[in-house]
């Protein structure tokens, strides 16, 4: 048993990160913040417009996308003749801003092309749209294995890597430099845009959003476009989505549009608090990730993942409207209540 | 007696047998006043509603045709007419929220896409979600947001607005609550503070007295009157036909086609609103009863 359980080293596991090795540490914990806040509150509006699994669907319909960009890039960049197979998912900022720029705008347009499609077969046929995210994103996925196979001489673009990105490389990345001055490793730069643009956004339309989630009626009467208002989300969602698990794979960034919503919802039901719970909630998932990752030396995103899991099973052990300790004690005082005699006498109705 | 009368009225208009029976029997040739009869001499300006000529249809059959209709200002209407004869596509449609096949709608004499923000609406209780993290408050300062531009947060201003129309509803004490936490009653009546509280001149109302019980319906009916004296002007979907007679000032009779618009004394005829209902009327005496007690 003992050999299954690392030792619980305290300076290793929890000072360290923090001391001697912050360089290392430092970006990957601010990199998992960025993602998991970026992703948690565009999450929110997911969560409300009951489309959680929209994200998922984005970031397995990308893989065509990148594999067509990719052959394109190739194809433009005519680097094939030189026989040098170009290895997307471990180093993808190591063969200049055109092979990125290109992989990017090929993943945001199938993002894009995704929810479109979602959208065309659940408002076009009687098909409900879980069933359009189905047929969606399999039908893409699977489109992408098969380019990435036919291809596979061209293509050196592995499915598994693509979707399993690692945030712990995320220090020995590039560093972005201004003069002479090494600022951030370049994922962490373009994520941290990513993230204040996301925050951004949010506050500036925050009414937008909030009445064209609730009632899209409302929102037109208002002269807010609901249907602008949609698209421009999940474009936003797929620029986030894209963006973010170039670097930290797709594990942690469904798990994370979710995640600190849900876990929002569980301990208020106003919706400001909701987006301030679901930033706090990124926030513990990365540090208490990152620590179990060193811990258990093990995938830091996972790790990200499972932490961020189990903040959401405390909040729903002690949330105070659903929770389950609440929920004991609600029955025993009830029940308390009834046996003691007190019998309630109120009505309601004014009089 | 009255009211089992329209409980089997509204089992017999059930949708699916509606389906049945649309097919079977022939279009309801109907002859409809002229469309600017109601609103003759007033400037377009002055006309809170004008559809010309509008059809809609979901996928290819229409589901309403060729509707002309001109609306006079500062009246309480209502709008009847059988499950499915298209009462809430017309005021979707009316709202822009559904693609039109022909014709045009213009509010105060403004194409309506143009216009919106001079009219409030309240959309039937089912088509939002109920457990959306917000409060009662926070619903009713929805409707103030037509009023404050891009960027603005409500102010002192639009809460003070808004609980006054929370008062008018008598649902004040639970402005804190979150939404999922209401009857249905008081759902609605949350729907209609927020309709108060944009203060439109032009307003959509889709059966607002669904489950609500026989004190709101009759306060919110005098609220409806106190918007009216104010020169605003009132549609509201409306399925009990008795009722209809008293609470409003005008009839909107449809199936799928218009069937008649008019002051209520004209319109609330046996035979039109038999054309209406597609025959099956006769059935129910109770309603019989209604239109002579109109008639005397
Ligand atoms: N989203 C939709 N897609 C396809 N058909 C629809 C849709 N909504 C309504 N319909 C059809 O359009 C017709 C008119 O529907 P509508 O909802 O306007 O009726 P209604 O008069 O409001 O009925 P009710 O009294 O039941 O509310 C019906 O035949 C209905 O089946
Ligand atoms: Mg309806």
């Amino acid at each position: 048993m003992s050999e299954m359980i690392p030792a619980l080293d305290w300076q290793a596991i929890f000072v360290a990160p923090w001391t001697t090795d912050f360089s290392i540490y430092g970006w990957i914990f601010l990199m998992g913040f960025l993602v998991c806040a970026a992703c948690g509150l565009a999450g929110n509006y997911l969560i409300l417009r009951r489309m959680a699994l929209v994200g998922d669907a984005i970031s397995h319909s990308v893989l065509p996308g990148l594999a067509i960009a990719f052959l394109a890039a190739n194809a433009w960049t005519n680097r094939q003749a030189s026989g040098e197979g170009i290895d997307l998912a471990v180093e993808p900022s190591g063969h200049g801003i055109s092979y990125g720029f290109a992989i990017f705008m090929g993943a945001l347009i199938a993002g894009v092309l995704t929810t479109l499609m979602i959208e065309i077969i659940h408002t076009r046929t009687r098909i409900k749209q879980d069933a359009a995210i189905g047929i969606t994103f399999s039908t893409l996925f699977a489109f992408g294995v098969v380019l990435i196979s036919v291809y596979a001489d061209k293509v050196d673009l592995d499915a598994d890597c693509v979707l399993h990105g690692e945030i712990a490389f995320v220090s020995i990345q590039p560093f972005f430099t201004i003069g002479a001055y090494q600022l951030a490793p370049s994922p962490v730069i373009r994520m941290g845009c990513v993230t204040f643009l996301t925050l951004g956004l949010m506050v500036v339309f925050y009414k937008e959003l909030l009445v064209s989630s609730f009632d899209p009626g409302l929102a037109s009467s208002m002269g807010i476009n609901a249907t602008f208002v949609h698209y421009a989300l999940m474009c936003w969602l797929s620029v986030i989505v894209v963006s973010a698990f170039e670097a930290v794979g797709a594990i942690l960034v469904i798990a994370m549009l979710i995640l600190p919503g849900a876990t929002a919802s569980m301990l208020t039901t106003r919706f400001p608090i909701v987006l301030v719970l679901s930033l706090l909630h990124a926030a513990a998932s990365s540090v208490l990730g990152l620590h179990l990752a060193i811990w258990l030396n093990s995938s830091t995103a996972g790790c990200m993942v499972v932490a961020g899991a189990g903040i959401f099973c405390v909040a729903w052990v002690f949330s105070p409207s659903q929770g389950i300790l609440q929920n004991w004690l609600k029955r025993r005082r009830n029940s308390k209540r009834l046996t003691g005699g007190e019998i309630g006498t109120e009505t309601v109705g004014e009089s | 007696m009255l009211l089992s009368g329209l409980e089997q009225l509204n089992n017999m208009l059930h949708p699916s047998f509606m389906v049945q029976e649309k097919d079977k029997i022939p279009r309801i040739e109907t002859t409809p006043p002229p469309a600017n009869l109601w609103t003759k001499g007033l400037a377009v300006e002055d006309i809170p509603l004008e559809i010309h000529d509008l059809t809609v249809a979901y996928h290819h059959k229409p589901v309403l045709y060729g509707i002309d209709l001109a609306v006079p200002p500062g009246k309480l209407i209502g709008i009847i007419g059988p499950n499915g004869a298209g009462k809430s596509t017309l005021i979707k449609a009316i709202m822009g929220l559904l693609p039109t096949d022909s014709g045009w709608v213009k509010i105060f004499g403004k194409n309506n896409r143009k216009n919106l923000k001079r009219v409030g609406y309240v959309p039937q209780r089912e088509s939002v979600d109920w457990d959306f993290p917000v409060s009662v408050m926070d619903v009713v300062l929805m409707g103030r947001y037509g009023k404050l531009g891009l960027f603005k947060r409500p102010g002192k201003e639009d809460r003070d607005i808004a609980s006054a129309c929370l008062e008018k509803v008598k649902m004040m004490p639970y402005a804190d609550r979150q939404i999922a936490n209401l009857s249905g009653g008081q759902q609605q009546r949350v729907f209609l503070a927020r309709a108060l509280a944009q203060e439109s001149d032009l307003y959509f109302m889709d059966e607002p007295f669904a489950g609500v019980d026989a004190a709101t319906e009759s306060s919110i009916i005098g609220l409806l009157h106190e918007l009216r004296q104010k020169g605003k002007t009132i549609l509201v979907v409306h399925h009990d036909l008795p009722t209809a007679r008293n609470y409003f000032d005008m009839l909107v009779l449809l199936n799928m086609r218009l069937v008649d618009f008019g002051p209520t004394e004209e319109v609330f005829t046996y035979e039109k609103l038999q054309k209406t209902y597609g025959g099956r009327l006769t059935i129910l005496s109770e309603v019989a009863e209604a239109v002579r007690q109109n008639k005397g």
